[in-house]
């Protein structure tokens, strides 16, 4: 893919410093052909986050290659594998920030054997942004992408009709892909469904407005992304704390500090709250929430606090703390879906895996597969056996030791776990606790 | 009500926070890679906020190049004096000197840092390393793993990378493998220098502008110095100029600056125009795919 681009002086303006403003995370999935990396590197570029040497590179190596335009891709494409092939096999991360906000892409390959770093780069996402060809509409991939960005529990989709030039700036052509998108989507849960119609090769719509689009009457991407609201997307409601670590130090002056290290991955803490430790089964109440630069009023996620509680309880790694009228679920069977990540061997029934859930490690095995799910057509195959790479499917595991669960759905923390191969130590599955993102 | 929203900086240093304690908690013996540049400096200063009160849980490993700026050296021990922190030096003179390395012709000891750094890893039995590494970096690093795992030679394999999901990072390890650990991947060059700022972190004072001594070379500013000496034929001037990164003393070059205090850096790289490696460091000006052959061999 190719663009043209103003002069590298002009391009590296002055950048952008955040401070103030939040943090976040948005996933791209897409192939080189729906202009994927055009569109990111619009971003980086008309919002001034490319480098003047990077981009002097980007030309040199565009000319060395005979390309009339610089090709925006290579300032993604960053491993010498990948370059000689011209294509992305891994999630790339980018940064840029406005005024407003930093942001931090994951940007992965939209190829169906790609399905795991799509799940990896959706893991974390605030946004999903999904680009559709405004000339081939509404395409297998990007069911499959909206699918498992509702897999990933994904809280926002902007979908970008791109190439908007190519079909002279129609407003029938989006009015008809976007129907079509939101019939699709209806089967699955997103709560939050945008659509804007863009041209990333001449900018309209990215950055700045399109006067080519007066009948469009949303935000550009970038005002979109930088005002969409997020702060609601967090849990703040179920206090969840996983003890990640026990601070007791071993000098003199503080001989009798006992303090519990962690995230808080839902919910808000205060002093002075109530508080269940799991598995104890005990009830005491928090003392302090202490950071390196003195206690504070309350802990909320995603803050790396430690706790000290009144009374003591031998509390350790993999532990919980919760609120005594509003528990997880702890328990040794476990119903999830999972996307299975390993090349070299395929999941069956019976077979025993790691598991790691929060800050708990235990063992598990795969009681049964109920199903799995063809992830273009969201067709159920119960007849499975096992799940290979980039495969999906519902399984029901029998973990060595209880766990504390909510299901991924209302908890994108306590909700995940990962599974790991004993034998080569990979990581081979990311699971999501509870019911199925999508009806029939 | 309160609004409950994290700013990105405090979301960066909880996220730092939790690797480091995830790494102390499940891995044997970690160490933290210190070269006393500003990467490592802040990520030593996040090591100390993730276990207090306790001290820092870990030794840190100078990989010491004997090619070092003395006012480098003196904020490492300012460091070490402070937290009481445990100091590891791997010397690379002394690998020279018992010929496990052998000096490069360009001066440059970059390439041969790596079996000494590698060497005292083995030794000290280290599994985990914490590097200083950012994915803004360079484009060899925008795929980087946070816990990045290493083969029995150290050696980095892109292919065999383990996926990285929400935030359940995998340490797991085979007797004589190691995983590299970056807590500040997600960092930017901008983030470390506002953060530097806003926790007014104590570094070497070739970070801030003065006057100095310098003779310019293929575009770059050396300081004339025991390091870096005239040439024939050269002639010095007297500029205004700071470091934007730290390195080996006789390749690191400084660039012109007027920024004198932590807010006038933190507005110059604001406004800056080339990413900082390209600006200053010789050595990764080789080729294109530099970073990533040396990042194979385990340099990072």
């Amino acid at each position: 893919m190719t663009t043209t681009l103003p002069d590298a002086g002009e391009a590296a303006g002055a950048h952008h410093e955040v401070v103030s403003g939040d943090l976040l995370r948005f996933a791209t999935a897409g192939s080189v052909d729906d202009g994927k990396s055009t569109l990111i590197g619009r971003l980086l570029f008309d919002s001034k986050s490319i480098f003047a040497d990077q981009l002097e590179s980007v030309e040199q190596v565009s000319r060395d290659r005979g390309n009339d335009y610089a090709d925006l891709s290579l300032l993604t494409d960053g491993l010498r594998a990948e370059r000689e092939q011209g294509i992305t096999i891994d999630v790339a991360y980018r940064y840029f920030a406005t005024p407003k906000r930093k942001f931090i892409i994951a940007d992965t390959p939209g190829h169906i054997q790609y399905t795991r770093n799509m799940v990896t780069g959706a893991s974390t996402a605030d946004v999903a942004l999904i680009l559709v060809d405004a000339r081939k509409g509404v395409v297998e991939q990007s069911r499959r992408h909206t699918f498992l960005a509702t897999l990933l529990g994904v809280p926002h989709v902007v979908v970008c009709v791109n190439k908007m030039d190519l079909v002279d700036y129609d407003e029938q052509v989006f009015e008809k892909i976007r129907a079509e998108f939101t019939e699709f989507a209806s089967r699955l849960r997103v709560p939050d469904l945008t659509f804007i119609p863009v041209s990333a090769l001449a900018g309209d719509n990215v950055v700045t407005r399109s006067e080519n689009m007066p009948w469009f009457d949303g935000s550009p991407l970038l005002s979109h992304l930088e005002r969409l609201h997020v702060a609601s997307d967090r849990n703040l409601v179920d206090v969840r704390f996983p003890v990640q670590y026990v601070i007791r130090p071993q000098q003199n002056d503080t001989r009798d500090y006992r303090g519990y290290a962690g995230t808080v991955a839902s919910g808000v803490m205060k002093p002075g709250d109530r508080v269940l430790a799991l598995p104890a089964g005990l009830e005491t109440t928090i003392a302090s929430i202490d950071t390196a630069d003195g206690p504070v009023e309350e802990a909320y996620p995603p803050m790396s606090v430690t706790v000290r509680l009144a009374d003591e309880i031998d509390i350790s790694r993999g532990d919980m703390i919760c609120r005594p009228n509003n528990a997880p679920t702890v328990t040794q069977d476990v119903d999830a879906q999972i996307c299975w990540m390993d090349e070299s061997a395929a999941l069956v029934q019976g077979k025993k895996y790691a598991i790691k859930h929060t800050t708990r490690w235990a063992r598990a095995m795969v009681k049964n597969i109920n199903y799995r799910v063809d992830v273009n057509t969201l067709h159920r195959d119960e007849e499975a056996t096992e799940i290979r790479l980039n495969e999906i499917a519902r399984i029901r595991l029998r973990v060595t030791q209880p766990l504390f669960v909510d299901s991924y759905q209302a908890n994108r923390q306590t909700g995940a776990f990962i599974l790991v191969d004993e034998a080569t130590n990979k990581t081979v599955a990311a699971g999501m606790i509870g019911g199925a993102a999508h009806q029939y | 009500m309160k609004s409950h929203v994290l700013s990105q900086l405090r979301s960066l240093e909880a996220e730092s926070i939790h690797i480091m304690r995830e790494v102390v908690a499940e891995m044997q013996r970690p160490c933290l890679l210190f070269s006393g540049g500003k990467d490592s400096i802040v990520m030593l200063h996040l090591a100390v906020k993730a276990f207090a009160p306790a001290r820092v849980p870990f030794p840190i490993m100078h990989v010491d190049t004997g090619l070092n700026f003395q006012t480098v050296l003196d904020c490492r021990d300012r460091w070490v004096d402070r937290t009481g922190v445990q100091l590891v030096i791997a010397s690379v003179q002394e690998g020279i000197d018992r010929g496990l390395v052998q000096e490069e012709p360009n001066g440059s000891r970059n390439r041969i840092q790596t079996p000494v750094l590698l060497e005292a890893a083995e030794k000290h039995g280290f599994d985990a390393l914490f590097g200083g590494g950012r994915r803004d970096e360079e484009k060899a690093r925008a795929k980087e793993r946070v816990f990045s795992f290493r083969d029995d030679f150290g050696q980095w394999d892109p292919k065999n990378q383990r996926p990285e999901i929400w935030n359940l990072y995998n340490g797991r390890v085979h007797q004589g493998e190691s995983i590299r650990v970056f807590p500040l991947s997600n960092w930017t060059e901008l983030d470390i220098w506002s953060y530097i700022e806003a926790e007014n972190i104590d570094l070497p004072d070739l970070y801030l502008a003065k006057e100095r001594e310098v003779v310019e070379r293929s575009g770059m500013l050396y300081e004339v110095n025991d390091f870096t000496p005239l040439k024939d034929g050269e002639s010095a001037q007297v500029l205004s100029t700071r470091y934007r990164t730290v390195g080996d003393a006789n390749l690191t070059a400084c660039v012109e600056s007027a920024a004198v205090t932590l807010r006038d850096v933190v507005e110059e790289v604001a406004a800056v125009r080339l990413t900082e490696r390209g600006a200053t460091r010789g050595d990764d000006k080789v080729s294109e795919a530099a970073m990533e052959d040396r990042k194979k061999e385990g340099y990072f």
